[in-house]
């Protein structure tokens, strides 16, 4: 395969490999070295990606599978990934105070969710893969997938009412 | 009016329980990035805002496949810095031997031969002459450096090609 052929077959998703790195990863910086290197492990594999069927589910379950391992080995090092909006986990009134405005307080939201949750609004709310290829992409079944939806959707909606209803916009 | 709403709630209701298909997740999406939402449905608008904005996003960076090919060629100039090092450390060690010396010493007359003669009508060519000199103290290093050199010459030759 030539460079040129494999640019051609990962350029439709690479920006969605990035989008889900930066989902779990948070900072910009680390989900672009993440990106890089998911590229070049393809890259290496460029001989058996002719023989798979659906390279984009193949890459973002190598995605998931990088991230969360870098997820983890930084948590063994205890070491906390830098970034400029790191959260300590709580929702705090503070936090939406400095949410710029409801738009930038749903990503903290979203940052606050379980990863497995992350991953599937990700995948299902901002890339719009059907439940049948999230379902291949992370090895579960459809209904634990929906269960999952379920659960981030309604955390969502409830910190959202919350906000709303004490009048911070 | 009342018909869209309608539908709207019971979308939503499938949404949050996640049985909703990707076409009625659309229709949703567009209810909520329109301009009139139902005031008690308001909340879900910077959600849907959100997803909307996280799909522009865009990874800006090259596709790097060279990498192999980059760290091969940086091996390269640290061996030729280490040999270009090489060249400038062992001489001050080892020595010139009697012969370089007197091939050095001929080499270095002829030269000031040949700068002397340059130096004919140049009003400059004097003082340029005493740095010369100075020069020349570290002459007798420079054969010993040289045949070094045409070792670095074949490396970088080397370099060339890999490029």
């Amino acid at each position: 395969m030539k460079q040129a052929d494999f640019v051609n077959i990962v350029m439709p998703f690479k920006d969605k490999v990035f989008r889900l790195a930066k989902r779990l990863l948070v900072s910009r910086e680390e989900a672009e070295d993440a990106t890089q290197e998911i590229l070049l492990k393809l890259w290496k594999n460029n001989k058996k990606i002719e023989d798979y069927k659906n390279v984009e589910a193949f890459s973002m379950t190598m995605t998931k599978n990088f991230c969360l391992d870098r997820l983890k080995s930084k948590q063994a090092q205890n070491l906390k990934i830098v970034h400029s909006n790191y959260t300590d986990g709580n929702t705090s009134l503070q936090k939406q105070v400095e949410a710029k405005d409801s738009v930038d307080w749903v990503s903290k939201i979203m940052e606050d969710l379980p990863e497995q949750q992350k991953i599937i609004v990700q995948l299902r709310d901002i890339e719009e893969y059907d439940f049948a290829e999230i379902a291949k992409m992370l090895d579960m079944n459809e209904t634990a997938i929906r269960v999952n939806l379920s659960r981030a959707r309604k955390t969502i909606r409830e910190k959202l009412t919350n906000t709303h209803g004490y009048g911070i916009k | 009016m009342d018909m869209v709403l309608n539908n709207i709630e019971k979308l939503i209701e499938k949404y949050n329980n996640a049985e909703t298909t990707l076409t009625e997740e659309a229709q949703l999406k567009a209810y909520f990035l329109s301009d009139d939402v139902a005031p008690h449905l308001e909340h879900y608008k910077p959600m849907f805002q959100y997803f909307l904005e996280s799909k522009k996003e865009q990874y800006t960076k090259d596709v790097p496949l060279n990498s192999k090919k980059t760290k091969l060629y940086q091996w390269i100039s640290v061996a030729a810095v280490a040999v270009l090092m090489l060249g400038l450390v062992v001489p001050t060690f080892i020595g010139p031997s009697e012969q370089e010396k007197r091939e050095a010493l001929m080499a270095y007359n002829q030269t000031m031969e040949a700068l002397s003669l340059v130096s004919i009508g140049m009003n400059e060519g004097k003082q340029q002459l005493n740095s010369l000199v100075l020069v020349s103290n570290n002459f007798n290093h420079g054969i010993e450096e040289a045949g070094k050199l045409s070792e670095f010459t074949k490396t970088t030759n080397r370099i060339f090609k890999n490029k």
